[in-house]
């Protein structure tokens, strides 16, 4: 220690002496050889068709679009654009396969084609983390160490509570609800789709997903991997499109749930959508979390949980956390520490096994993240963002960090679902937790303290649905997530997730 | 006016309409049908009233007809009472439900007159008094169990320990089964509050008597004034804001008009409100009671934090 504070007196760059960590610089001598994955372990077709009761057949709306990668702005591939009567075909192939075959199968059978899809998942887990980061942007370390193992351990979860439903609900007898209607976002498109088929199909409904109009390449990996699992024809039934197609799957009239997930605006809509139907509903929705961090936490630990909290995925998550609360004894020090370490993220090729954020997903979502740059500099607060070098080609945006920030200012408020973390200050326990559930949003909350008690009080009386304490970002099959407030209703994952899928009969 | 005018009073009318007594009989007192918002009774702000009648044409008495002002004071009521509630002891709040049930039992006589005055037979009265003492007591035992029978500790592949729990959703407006107008207000309420929600309440429209009585049985539970919040008036007028408003969590509505639920379920959208229609239930029939109506206004937390796990460090055997 003595030598440190030596250090830093002769050091007169070094803020005032307080700090004890040396900031490595990585511009200069810290650079990484390029360690580029290869796309030659996946094939993307040219073309992808609707699959729909087992086969790919040809839009009925005989319209394709095409899909990009966002990295380079270059074409992938392109994919059916499913028009109503696409959809009207699926929603009959589902509801036969529920009539006719699933429905009846011995549940156990059931649990068996889902465990093999897991396994499928598992062996061509390297092509579906390739096409992942191309459809979408995402850093190929994320898909490969994320999004796909997650998937498959999703489906490997679910399969085993196909026989086991009469434990799950006690004195009830769980019953299937029908055809599901499932809508997932473009943020995590395989996750997302492994989220929502897997519990369906194992309470034994049958679905007809339709995937984000700008990510529909894994999902449509997936159908091939169900295609080839042999499991029954039309009891997943994938589709690609654009609103229009999710709209038409809401308002068909044989649908008996719909599962979503997006924006809280589009939840509202097919709220009121489904009014006088007898439809249920689960809606995974936007969130603002705020992540708090309390002057007796292990700093540098809280910085790295505050750094994935927000630039995990390029911010592209509903639970990201990003409103960050600091005590005010120690903002200076972990604002300083962020800065640091958001100076070493590397922001680039996704397909690079070292970069740190990828590219943002479309150019629509770049346009509306700059959108809320100039509103929060607009509306006073400091914007701070990282020196790294961006690609010429495709949609980027660095690490950003907002500090002077106010609660009522719009980036303290409204989503932004980009790189963007909005830094406030508080100075008591009764006053972080006004502020921190001063938000339309309930999904995620973080909080950060070495003392027990004090994260039990926090934990207790943040609302919100998941909540991380000296951790943030994590995510398991066995664990329900979903919100409070208009973060949505119903929960994905664990014992509670099966309750999405099924009606409670009395025994 | 109502029964005990016409059945029991010492009065009669004299030729000129001008009352005489007309014996040394004393002069009963009525009650004055308030609705009670924040532990108080006050009559409706708006000054307004309505005469529900019986079958045979009886008028049962001047109903506050409340208004949109007084739902938003309750709404204001319930909110406040919120932290305390759902903070409190899950024992105190069984204890406190089960004071409640303590209390109707001492005071049935009460409500079996008020009843048969909305056009029950005495035996059914009885039976729907008896029956909604047994429901308070029923979920006074939940209070301190049903988090237990609903929660779950997660077995997650990462080093963390993983929990599940319920938790109160918040405020809760109800609009409560117009039948039994007791049995049905109770079997509503307890679940919600046994969970630790607060509500705000609107009685059966046309029999609202012994739920405007009821609220005096939880002004002696020690319940905190602001749990329960009872209007009466139109469910027409009401309902709409019973949805409508940004600061309740949830609402439950009882009734099978599809027209009112399609418009509540669309309303519903505006916060996200969790919505439920109990119209298809029996209330006197075992399916009139269930943990899982605690489960319908509460929220599922998970709580993650990490689980120190040193390379290496399995040993302590």
């Amino acid at each position: 220690m003595s030598v440190t504070k030596k250090k830093s007196r002769t050091n007169p760059k070094r803020e005032n002496g307080k700090s004890n960590t040396i900031k490595l610089k990585f511009d200069t001598s810290w650079s990484y050889a390029p360690a580029p994955e290869s796309k030659s372990a996946a094939s993307i077709k040219p073309q992808y068709d609707l699959f729909i009761n087992g086969e790919w057949q040809k839009p009925l709306s005989k319209k394709y679009f095409e899909t990009f990668n966002p990295a380079t702005e270059e074409k992938l591939s392109e994919v059916a654009d499913a028009g109503s009567a696409d959809v009207d075909k699926a929603v009959k192939a589902a509801r036969n396969a529920y009539d006719n075959v699933w429905k009846k199968m011995v549940p156990k059978e059931r649990a068996k084609y889902i465990f093999r899809i897991a396994r499928m998942i598992q062996e061509r887990a390297r092509e579906l983390a390739i096409i992942e980061t191309l459809d979408g942007g995402k850093p190929i370390r994320e898909s490969r160490d994320f999004d796909v193992p997650t998937a498959a351990n999703h489906f490997f979860y679910y399969a085993g509570w196909a026989d086991k439903l009469e434990y799950a609900f006690p004195n009830r007898k769980a019953v299937p609800l029908g055809v599901a209607g499932q809508i997932i976002p473009w943020n995590f498109p395989l996750l997302m789709a492994a989220w929502k088929i897997a519990p369906a199909i194992a309470t034994g409904n049958t679905v007809v997903l339709k995937t984000a109009e700008s990510t529909p390449l894994t999902a449509l990996k997936l159908a091939e991997i169900i295609e080839e699992s042999g499991l029954p024809p039309g009891v997943v039934n994938i589709i690609t499109g654009a609103g229009e197609t999710g709209a038409a799957l809401v308002n068909h009239p044989g649908v008996d749930k719909i599962a979503f997930t997006g924006s809280t605006d589009v939840g509202k809509i097919i709220q009121r959508a489904i009014a006088g139907t007898h439809k249920k509903a689960t809606l995974e929705l936007g969130g603002k979390a705020a992540n708090i961090i309390f002057d007796d936490a292990p700093i540098d630990q809280a910085v790295e949980g505050v750094i994935n909290g927000i630039y995990f995925n390029q911010g592209h998550v509903c639970c990201a956390g990003s409103r960050l609360y600091v005590q005010e004894s120690i903002a200076k020090e972990v604002i300083r520490k962020l800065k640091d370490r958001m100076s070493s993220l590397i922001v680039g090729d996704p397909m690079d096994k070292n970069t740190d954020i990828g590219a943002i997903n479309s150019r629509s979502q770049l346009e509306t993240i700059q959108k809320y740059l100039k509103i929060g500099r607009e509306e006073g607060a400091e914007m701070y963002e990282s020196g790294c070098p961006l690609p010429g080609k495709g949609y980027w945006c660095r690490p950003t960090l907002f500090t002077n920030v106010a609660q009522s200012n719009r980036i303290a408020q409204e989503e932004i679902f980009g790189p963007v973390l909005s830094v406030l200050t508080f100075r008591t326990d009764d006053e972080v937790i006004e502020k921190a559930n001063n938000s339309p949003y309930g999904l995620s909350a973080g909080v950060w303290t070495d003392k027990g008690s004090k994260i039990f009080n926090m934990t207790r009386r943040m609302r919100a649905g998941v909540i991380w304490a000296n951790t943030f970002n994590k995510f398991d099959p066995s664990s329900p997530f979903g919100g409070y407030k208009e973060s949505g209703f119903g929960r994905e994952g664990g014992l509670h997730g099966l309750a999405a899928y099924v009606t409670l009969e009395n025994v | 006016m109502g029964k005990t005018l016409v059945n029991k009073s010492s009065l009669t009318i004299s030729e000129n309409g001008l009352e005489k007594p007309t014996s040394s009989k004393r002069l009963e007192v009525l009650k004055t049908y308030k609705i009670y918002i924040g532990g108080q009774f006050p009559r409706t702000e708006s000054g307004r009233y309505y005469v529900p009648t019986n079958e045979a044409g009886k008028k049962l008495a001047n109903v506050c007809l409340s208004s949109r002002k007084d739902f938003r004071n309750a709404v204001v009521a319930a909110r406040g009472a919120v932290s305390g509630w759902s903070g409190r002891a899950a024992f105190n709040r069984s204890q406190i439900l089960y004071r409640m049930a303590e209390m109707l039992e001492g005071r049935k006589a009460q409500f079996i007159d008020e009843l048969i005055e909305q056009d029950n037979t005495k035996a059914k009265a009885e039976k729907e008094v008896n029956l909604a003492i047994d429901r308070l007591i029923y979920y006074a035992g939940w209070c301190d169990k049903f988090q237990q029978i609903f929660s779950s500790v997660n077995p997650v592949a990462s080093s963390h320990f993983n929990f599940s729990v319920p938790e109160a959703t918040g405020v809760v407006s109800i609009i409560a089964p117009q039948g039994d107008s007791l049995l049905g207000l109770v079997s509503v309420m307890a679940p919600v509050i046994a969970g630790g929600n607060t509500c705000v309440i609107l009685a059966s429209e046309t029999k609202p008597l012994c739920s405007v009585t009821f609220s005096e049985v939880l002004h002696s539970s020690d319940l905190p004034g602001g749990v329960v919040n009872i209007l009466t008036g139109k469910i027409q007028e009401l309902a709409s804001w019973f949805v409508d408003h940004m600061d309740v969590n949830a609402t439950i509505y009882c009734e099978k008009d599809s027209n009112t639920q399609k418009s509540m379920r669309e309303k519903s959208a505006l916060n996200l409100k969790r919505i439920f229609f109990y119209d298809k239930v029996n209330w006197y029939s075992a399916a009139g009671q269930s943990p899982y109506f605690i489960l319908d206004t509460q929220e599922i937390k998970t709580t993650w934090h990490p689980v120190e796990n040193i390379a290496s460090a399995g040993a302590g055997y």
